[in-house]
């Protein structure tokens, strides 16, 4: 039997993928963020053990939600990919039942991803960095690994949702975000990218961890600022390549 | 049918309404749906803004003082009192409860004594007049009460198992169907019951002699309506003529009823689709514009929201915020699938733009599947912009009621002019689940409240045992509940008949009792904990458990996990059908609500510690709401579990969820929150959930709302049920309302 391993499930996420969605937190990551606020999902096999049919059977009451909203599941964590058996099988399961399907990760995985990706409807894609040493140094790992998923989802023709974390200091720079925009124009299937603002609600789980915080003493991205490096980075897709 | 019905009716669809009172059969034969969006609304006009204006003066002076001013040379009425104006040059529509806007009414009628101690706590005096005549000739409802009351009563009373029995007050939730006053005037309105007094003939028994009684107050009353208007140059012995007149007579045959009576909540029913009707024909003959449409309902609406009733301390502990329920019922569909939403719909919700958000009138969108999608984004941005709205679930509740039902107070479905209510009070299931274990003694004041339970000895409580002494706390508790409500709404109808609200319902009403549990997710956290994990009562010297020791983990409601979800339907279906077990004053039926309002506060202090390790005095969860901070697996999950209580036969008087949410979390922006707010409300509804409240605010704005009052003057929440002012709460209820469970995962 499948077995996998649930940090937790967010009923209701309203930020995490279209319409209304169940955010569920699957256990284990291997790259090692400089900014992670979940380092309390870092680890294999922790959590609660569940099976693909007991998982499916809690996320089909939130159905009419879902219908109502264009919403579905979306498969966080740390990164859902570090469960590929129990993620397929899950997923092959929520496209039976008529439920949406959503992953959000990085791309740091352990393979198996035709099956993954033959059951996914919407893929979060989370760029770490463009740099093959800048993503080095961020998430102490190769960044050939995230870009042999990536070319999977392509081949797919899934559509992507494409994310980036601004810290102020490391990737807020607008010689980032213009190079950003060019790594960003050669992906296909792209709807819609997001940058996420750094912030520091993570913190406090560093401290009952016991774990020193990398990024001590960065303050969180202000709105504003945010706004200010969309619309950069916005401006620069639109642009041709340089 | 006179020359006036003629003229007044010209150009509508006739039907039966034409012969005899039927005001649904008008409505299906001429409104006109509406499935667009809210771009034709209109700002208010200039008139309205210096009506309003004037409004907010008295308002802010209002809210220093508690209360603006009181009429004490003259008692509740329906034409006691000399025509009061605000700005006569300005208002459309006129009408006030006394002569001056917010001057309160005494109303000896439910009872002296709570009218003099609500009197006293502002600085007036009862009249001496006043107070004499009623004490030498004139017995209250609560005179009454009091004489029957039987001692095992009077004990439950007084430790906290039944709380808010309207025996010292007017019982409220009598909703006459107001628009029958425009529509047919009141001399046909007259006649119909003189028609039925004249064939309500034949033996004289008890209920022929009192019925007969009544149609003669009725009668009366409709005729003091008739005076009271004249007051005002308003003749409304005729049909109304035209949309202004329309609106008016309506209200006036509403304020008729807060003249009379200051029940607890003294809701509107469902007018706006049928004064709609009104309006479309006025545009339509080009005698009114969309702006004056606006400027009628707007300025409408400015009454409603001067509707005051004077109350006591211990009333306001209750229930928060100066209520009053003004409840209008707005949407829904109709049997024949057609929306029953109209631009009128709208109009009424855009109040709260142009007049800014306000707790009053207490409105209350009917939700259905079929609801145009217009119309639900519409809703859901009124939701996220004034958190003034609740919903409830038209599609579980047309079945039951049809088409033409209106809300009462917070959540009471019933036949508009078919049907009347009696309520009152709630059974505290907490508290109950605490006699179970301490031998039906009082863990506060150590009185015998229920008696023949063996105490429980036990070290480790053992659920089956402690669920055995439960159900029979529970069947006594039913037993006690339906005396006191048989009683007290004997002597209501005796001494302090709402005869002009009743005038406005067919003479053979159907009359729904309505009862109503708070502390339902206490009791089933506490009883999951006793089954699932280790419970050990801590017991003072007389063997009251006082605490209880808890070891283990265990389910509990608000995580849509059926061990602690199906505890909770079998209480509500056990207590529900222990009840119906006992027959109720006037051949009511028997209806249940899971519904507090603010009361969960007090009924937290009156509770002690509880087996789910919650302490002596701290507040219950509202509603049927899971405890705070308790519904950790999201909001989903927490939905569900409340979509779960079954409504129809059950819990039939309605299930009351309060759901608060930070704008963040809803969404990116604007539109997505829109979008995602609908859903939750089409997803909810769809599991057969019966009621929401909908807060969408930061929970730092309530806290600095708590320090810095003056910079939120309008700031409305919803808690079970309604809305309030959140600067009229106590400190106590403002504390809970920031405690509840927001949902903020981002």
């Amino acid at each position: 039997m499948t077995i996998g391993y649930l940090h937790s499930i967010e009923s209701m996420g309203l930020v995490d993928g279209p319409g209304i969605r169940t955010v569920v937190f699957l256990s284990g990551c291997m790259l090692r963020c400089q900014y992670c606020h979940n380092p309390d999902m870092w680890a294999e096999k922790e959590g609660t053990p569940i099976t693909p049919s007991e998982l499916v059977e809690k996320l089909v009451r939130y159905k009419s939600y879902y219908q109502a909203s264009g919403g579905g599941v979306t498969f966080s964590g740390g990164d859902p990919l570090l469960q590929p058996a129990f993620l397929a099988e899950t997923l092959q399961k929520c496209r039976q039942n008529g439920i949406h399907t959503c992953l959000d990760t990085a791309g740091a995985g352990l393979g198996a991803y035709d099956e993954i990706l033959s059951y996914t409807d919407l893929v979060l894609y989370d760029i770490k960095h463009y740099q093959p040493a800048e993503y080095r140094a961020l998430t102490g790992r190769d960044i050939a690994q995230t870009e042999q998923f990536l070319a999977a989802v392509q081949a797919h023709g899934i559509p992507l949702w494409l994310r980036h974390v601004v810290v102020p200091g490391l990737t807020d720079s607008e010689s980032h975000l213009r190079a950003l925009a060019d790594y960003i124009r050669a992906i296909q299937n792209v709807q819609k990218v997001e940058l996420l603002g750094y912030h520091t609600l993570g913190v406090p789980k560093y401290q009952s961890l016991g774990v020193p915080y990398p990024l001590a003493g960065v303050a969180p991205l202000v709105p504003d600022a945010l706004a200010h490096c969309q619309s950069v980075l916005d401006q620069s897709l639109r642009r041709q390549p340089s | 049918m006179t020359e006036d019905m003629l003229i007044a009716w010209d150009s509508f669809n006739s039907g039966e309404w034409r012969h005899l009172v039927n005001v649904r059969n008008f409505i299906q034969k001429n409104y006109t749906p509406y499935e667009g969006d809210e771009s034709f609304l209109c700002p208010t006009t200039e008139r309205t803004d210096k009506v309003w204006s004037t409004c907010r003066a008295l308002l802010e002076e209002e809210l220093k003082r508690g209360v603006l001013d009181v009429e004490t040379g003259v008692v509740s009425g329906i034409d006691n009192f000399a025509p009061g104006y605000i700005d006569r040059e300005n208002e459309v529509i006129f009408g006030l409860q006394t002569d001056a806007p917010l001057k309160r009414i005494v109303n000896p009628f439910g009872g002296l004594r709570m009218a003099e101690s609500a009197l006293h706590q502002y600085g007036y005096a009862m009249d001496p007049e006043v107070e004499k005549h009623f004490k030498l000739y004139r017995k209250t409802h609560n005179d009454g009460v009091f004489d029957v009351y039987p001692k095992r009563i009077r004990v439950a009373r007084s430790a906290g198992l039944l709380t808010g029995l309207p025996d010292a007050y007017g019982r409220g939730r009598i909703v006459g169907d107001y628009r029958r006053v425009p529509l047919y005037g009141v001399d046909f309105l007259i006649q119909a019951k003189r028609e039925d007094w004249d064939a309500l003939d034949g033996p004289m028994n008890e209920e022929r002699i009192r019925l007969r009684e009544e149609v003669s107050e009725q009668i009366r009353a409709l005729e003091a309506m008739k005076r009271m208007a004249a007051g005002y140059g308003f003749d409304i012995s005729r049909p109304a003529k035209n949309a202004t007149e329309a609106v008016q007579f309506l209200y006036l045959a509403y304020l008729a009823g807060i003249k009379e009576n200051n029940g607890a909540a003294t809701s509107l029913g469902r007018v706006s689709t049928f004064l709609d009707i009104y309006i479309e024909r006025d545009l339509r003959k080009g005698i009114l514009t969309e702006l004056e449409a606006q400027e009628l309902i707007d300025q409408f609406v400015i009454k409603l929201r001067l509707v005051r009733h004077l109350r006591t301390p211990d009333y306001n502990e209750l229930f928060g915020g100066d209520p009053t329920w003004v409840t209008e019922s707005i949407g829904g569909t109709g049997v024949d699938g057609r929306t029953l939403v109209t631009r009128t719909s709208f109009r009424f919700l855009h109040c709260l733009t142009n007049l800014g958000s306000a707790p009053e009138p207490n409105l209350t969108v009917l939700w259905s599947r079929t609801l145009p999608t217009p119309f639900k984004q519409y809703c859901a941005r009124m939701s996220i912009e004034t958190d003034s709205l609740q919903y409830e679930n038209d599609d579980i509740m047309r079945p039951v009621y049809g088409d033409d039902y209106g809300i009462a107070c917070c959540v009471s479905a019933m036949k508009m002019g078919k049907q009347m209510q009696f309520f009152g009070a709630r059974a505290n299931l907490a508290k109950s689940l605490l006699y179970a274990i301490n031998g039906g003694v009082d863990e506060l004041n150590g009185t015998l409240v229920i008696p023949n339970i063996e105490p429980d000895t036990d070290e480790t409580l053992v659920y089956a045992k402690v669920l055995g002494n439960y159900k029979k706390v529970l069947s006594y508790v039913a037993a006690l509940y339906v005396d006191a409500i048989n009683i007290i709404h004997f002597m209501h109808d005796k001494y302090a008949y709402e005869a002009s609200q009743m005038a406005l319902h067919d003479t053979l009403v159907e009359r729904l009792t309505a009862f109503g549990v708070a502390g339902l997710s206490v009791a089933v956290d506490s009883l999951c904990a006793i089954k699932f994990a280790r419970v050990s009562p801590i017991r003072n010297e007389k063997g009251i458990a006082v605490d209880f020791k808890v070891e283990g983990e265990y389910p509990q409601y608000g995580n849509d996990d059926d061990l602690a979800d199906d505890i909770a339907i079998e209480l509500m279906m056990h207590f529900s059908s222990e009840l119906k077990k006992h027959p109720l004053y006037r051949n009511a039926v028997h209806t249940l609500s899971a519904l507090t309002i603010t009361s969960n506060v007090m009924y937290g202090k009156k509770t002690g510690s509880t087996p789910d390790g919650r302490k002596l005095g701290e507040p219950l969860a509202p509603g049927a709401n899971p405890m705070h901070g308790r519904d950790r697996s999201g909001a989903l999950a927490s939905l569900n579990s409340v979509a779960k209580l079954p409504y129809r036969d059950i819990c039939q008087d309605g299930i009351s969820n309060t759901f608060s949410i930070v704008p963040a979390a809803l969404g990116r922006d604007k539109q997505n929150r829109i979008v995602n707010l609908t859903g939750i409300l089409d997803g909810y509804f769809a599991r057969s959930a019966h009621h929401l409240n909908v807060n969408v605010m930061d929970r730092a704005v309530l806290e600095d709302a708590m320090e810095h009052p003056e910079k939120y003057p309008t700031l409305t929440v919803r808690v079970s049920g309604y809305a309030v002012h959140f600067n009229r709460l106590s400190r106590e209820q403002q504390l809970e309302v920031i405690k509840r469970t927001f949902h903020e995962s981002m």
